[in-house]
């Protein structure tokens, strides 16, 4: 077991071996998940301050749940209802909490690096709960998880992430996983939207999708993430539904035991065909469940961790 | 690093061997009397002692193992806990629950592996069988069956190294 991180920023730092840390961990949470005690104390007595500048749902919710599993006491904070509304900085705002004496910042943000600012100015931990276009780690730890659970392995896997890259955290945070646990990754949409530019990142970059699922293991479906896109990206979303859409045609020429994912939120009947989304090879609300164990490790093994200033092995 | 052997691998079976009759004394047999091991010395332990009890009983003991890492009072100063799987495959409601562990010490262990056995339900009773009890109590707990007394100093660490982790079947002690 290799962990002594105070801070979960992303996943470009971590080693392998630490994210197999994070998983290995993550599956005793889930067992705790299915007892009819589903509570229990390790982070009894501890602060964990929800701050949520981005609107969110399923991570916000996620996290929430995780930090009530392991008992501990949750501030959640939006930004529509908070000072930042009257003009305080976020440093400002956070230092605030900081002087409650608060043990943990999860932070969402529309700002890329914002988790990394935060860890260097406060003393409590820092999980980034997504940060811009930049990185969504615990996203891609409940992705590896999920996909290990099912596929019994990362090394080797075919797996292939397919429409908007470029404005995807999630998608970033993938890559460096997957590729750290010797995935291959392979990635595809319109041009505008996987420019060539990630394959410095050890992926491969195709526009087309049927030759991009045809051997994958595993198909990664994103959103097209219109709050980001500051000018028109491709030509109507009719077009990248026929162009780059999963329907049951395109289905039907992938492995048959490929797998689907999506990180949510799904537009159905935009990247996902409705069926599909509730098929059985649809693997989307099982990533939500393990999202709950993922997020429950993620905290418990910061928890304990002094950060890299001061490694000390128990 | 000093070691001095405590038991080796025949003292071992016959300790265990002397525990389970004294369970078989102290309790009654039947289904209601389970083992759970704590992870991870006390797993195969338990183990074994489920093979050798169901020997004495005529019948097949339930046995559990049981994590505690997530109920300790000292999470935020250990780094990376290695957290091993729990499976207690019935209900503990009613039971009289053995915990086996390798070696007594402080009784922290203990404490929070009480704690989480009431996530489970509600024993009859728990008692305690270890296999080394070594002495400097730091909660007022104490186990029901004992393999062997061992005074060691605080600096001192003792290693049951099971066989069942690729150890050769031994306790030593180790001096610092």
């Amino acid at each position: 077991m290799s962990w002594n991180r105070k801070h979960l920023l992303d996943i470009e730092s971590l080693t392998a071996e630490e994210i197999f840390t994070v998983l290995d961990t993550a599956r005793a949470f889930k067992a705790v998940g299915a007892r009819a005690i589903k509570k229990v104390p390790a982070l009894r007595g501890k602060t964990v301050v929800n701050l949520f500048i981005e609107p969110s749902t399923r991570t916000r919710i996620s996290f929430e749940l995780s930090e009530q599993r392991l008992s501990a006491d949750i501030i959640n904070f939006t930004a529509e209802a908070s000072s930042l509304k009257k003009g305080e900085t976020l440093k400002d705002t956070v230092r605030n909490l900081e002087a409650l004496n608060v043990d943990f910042i999860v932070i969402r943000h529309s700002a890329s690096g914002v988790p990394h600012f935060l860890a260097r100015v406060l003393d409590a931990s820092v999980i980034n709960a997504g940060d811009g276009a930049h990185e969504h780690p615990t996203q891609a730890l409940l992705d590896l998880f999920t996909i290990r659970e099912r596929k019994g392995r990362i090394e080797g896997l075919k797996v292939t992430i397919l429409g908007d890259v470029v404005y995807s955290r999630v998608a970033r945070s993938d890559i460096w996983a997957l590729t750290k646990l010797g995935a291959q990754v392979t990635l595809c949409g319109p041009s505008t939207l996987v420019p060539r530019v990630f394959e410095q990142m050890g992926c491969r970059v195709t526009y087309d999708v049927d030759e991009a699922i045809r051997e994958a293991d595993i198909i990664n479906l994103l959103r097209i993430q219109h709050e980001r896109q500051r000018k028109t990206m491709f030509p109507s979303l009719g077009e990248y539904t026929s162009l780059f859409g999963l329907n049951q045609a395109r289905l039907a020429r992938t492995k048959p035991d490929a797998l689907i994912m999506h990180p949510g939120p799904i537009n159905r009947g935009v990247e996902i065909d409705s069926e599909i989304a509730d098929c059985n090879r649809s693997l989307i609300l099982e990533q939500v469940t393990n999202g709950l164990a993922v997020r429950m490790a993620v905290l418990f093994l910061v928890n304990g961790g002094k950060g890299p200033q001061e490694v000390a092995q128990a | 690093m000093a070691e001095t052997l405590i038991l080796n691998a025949a003292e071992i079976q016959r300790a265990l061997t002397r525990i389970a009759h004294e369970i078989a004394e102290r309790d009654e047999a039947g289904s209601e009397v389970v083992l759970v091991g704590i992870q991870r010395g006390g797993v195969p332990l338990a183990r074994r002692l489920s093979g050798l009890l169901s020997g004495i009983w005529g019948q097949p003991i339930p046995t559990g193992q049981l994590d505690v890492s997530m109920h300790r009072d000292d999470l935020d100063q250990r780094v990376a806990p290695d957290v091993q799987p729990t499976v207690i495959p019935f209900d503990v409601t009613g039971k009289t629950v053995v915990l086996v562990d390798d070696v007594l010490f402080s009784g922290r262990t203990i404490r929070a592996a009480m704690d989480s056995l009431n996530d489970f339900g509600r024993p009859r009773r728990i008692q305690l069988a270890v296999l080394i009890d070594r002495g400097h109590r730091e909660l007022p707990i104490k186990a029901d069956f004992v393999g062997k007394n061992v005074p060691t100093a605080h600096t001192e660490s003792v290693q049951a190294r099971l066989s069942d982790f690729g150890g050769s079947d031994e306790v030593v002690l180790e001096k610092k």
